[in-house]
């Protein structure tokens, strides 16, 4: 029964998956054609003479964007402490003792 | 017990470590002119790390270490964040760009062949994020590696 | 209407169609991870193919072949997701082990059980 209620759901998220590409062909904001791109042109434009840096993708992630980078960072490092913590050798009982 | 691969396979890998060290170390510190950075990079060098465990079975105990330098990038990432404000703007903004000192050069406008003295803060970002990422990873490599049972730490 | 212009969102919808089929029919938890994996790989996709505009290139001025050039902000936050993507696997895969210890085995049917 449990099966039967998650095909049903895979299905009904598959065809909306199906009907949003079908949304987005066509020409205008289809694939090769975004629309909005004011705030990517003033980064191009903008990367060099203000940042001195050639690489805007690098520029973005490190000046305008930095605040992302600063919490993908944390991200990085509690997911190490994670790790540690539950990767650390665990004593037995007897070796707590001696 | 030490489970290790063939001694053609350990030579090789031992000489490939290398040239994989400093591709990486090229990566981050062209970050700012060709495609790369702090994170690219840092993966590049953690593979150096993958390499040599798969291929001896065993690492020096580098925990400590590595621990210290993930802390240390990190909080030089937080630092340079704060110069922005020390120096009297907003949060990571890029106070160094163009003032002359080190990574203070000027670029042309427009399609140039790069220059390695330009950026500000952005080369100082990704040398730390570098830092932090080859230290998390190498971390996550050592540690799932000594706990699977595949290598053992030599003392 | 040209195929090609849907192309990069139809392998954006198998493999998140995929991922969601593994991670809900599956019980090794191995597999579960696999699953989740590759719907991050779908969205890292879809976030690149919004990027891409024709016959525009790479974000970058170093001896760049043209001055046409496709949207930065999309590929920084891809770099930003797959960077998050490989921190939260290492953390589930180290889950996994613990589980592993704790029960001697990785079925999500039998580690629902409590431990004797």
């Amino acid at each position: 029964m449990k099966k039967v209620i998650a095909m049903i759901a895979l299905l009904i998220i598959f065809a909306f998956l199906a009907g949003a590409i079908v949304e987005m062909r066509g020409e205008d904001g289809g694939f090769g054609n975004p629309v909005n791109t004011d705030m990517d042109e003033y980064f191009l434009g903008d990367s060099q003479p203000h940042n001195q840096v050639n690489n805007v993708v690098t520029a973005v992630l490190f000046d305008y964007r930095g605040l992302d980078t600063l919490g993908e960072a944390t991200i990085l490092f509690s997911a190490v402490s994670g790790v540690l913590t539950v990767l650390r050798k665990i004593k037995a009982p007897k070796e707590v003792e001696k | 017990m030490k489970w290790k691969m063939s001694v053609i396979v350990r030579t090789v890998s031992d000489v490939m470590v290398v040239p994989i060290i400093v591709f990486g170390i090229y990566l981050i510190l062209h970050g700012h002119l060709t495609p790369g950075g702090g994170f690219q990079g840092g993966a590049v060098v953690a593979s150096a790390t993958a390499l040599l465990i798969v291929s001896n079975g065993a690492l020096k105990d580098y925990k400590g270490d590595f621990s210290t330098m993930e802390s240390a990038g990190l909080t030089f990432f937080f630092l340079l964040a704060f110069l922005g404000i020390v120096m009297g703007f907003a949060m990571f903004y890029n106070s160094l760009a163009g003032t002359g000192g080190i990574f203070g050069g000027t670029v042309m406008s427009g399609i140039n062949p790069g220059y390695i003295n330009t950026g500000g803060t952005v080369p100082l970002m990704n040398i730390v994020v570098g830092m932090e990422v080859i230290a998390a990873l190498s971390l996550i490599l050592w540690m799932m590696a000594k706990n699977s049972g595949m290598m053992e730490v030599e003392k | 209407m040209n195929l090609f212009l849907i192309l990069p969102f139809f392998v954006v919808m198998v493999l998140v169609a995929m991922g969601l089929y593994v991670a809900l029919f599956k019980k090794n938890l191995i597999k579960i991870i696999m699953g989740i994996t590759l719907m991050q790989n779908g969205a890292n996709l879809f976030l690149v193919s919004l990027a891409y505009r024709e016959g525009y290139v790479a974000p970058i001025w170093t001896s760049a072949p043209a001055t046409d050039m496709v949207l930065p902000t999309p590929h920084a936050l891809t770099l930003t997701s797959i960077v998050i993507g490989v921190a939260t696997t290492a953390l589930m895969l180290s889950f996994v082990i613990m589980l592993k210890r704790h029960y001697g085995t990785i079925d999500s049917n039998e580690v629902r059980r409590c431990r004797e």
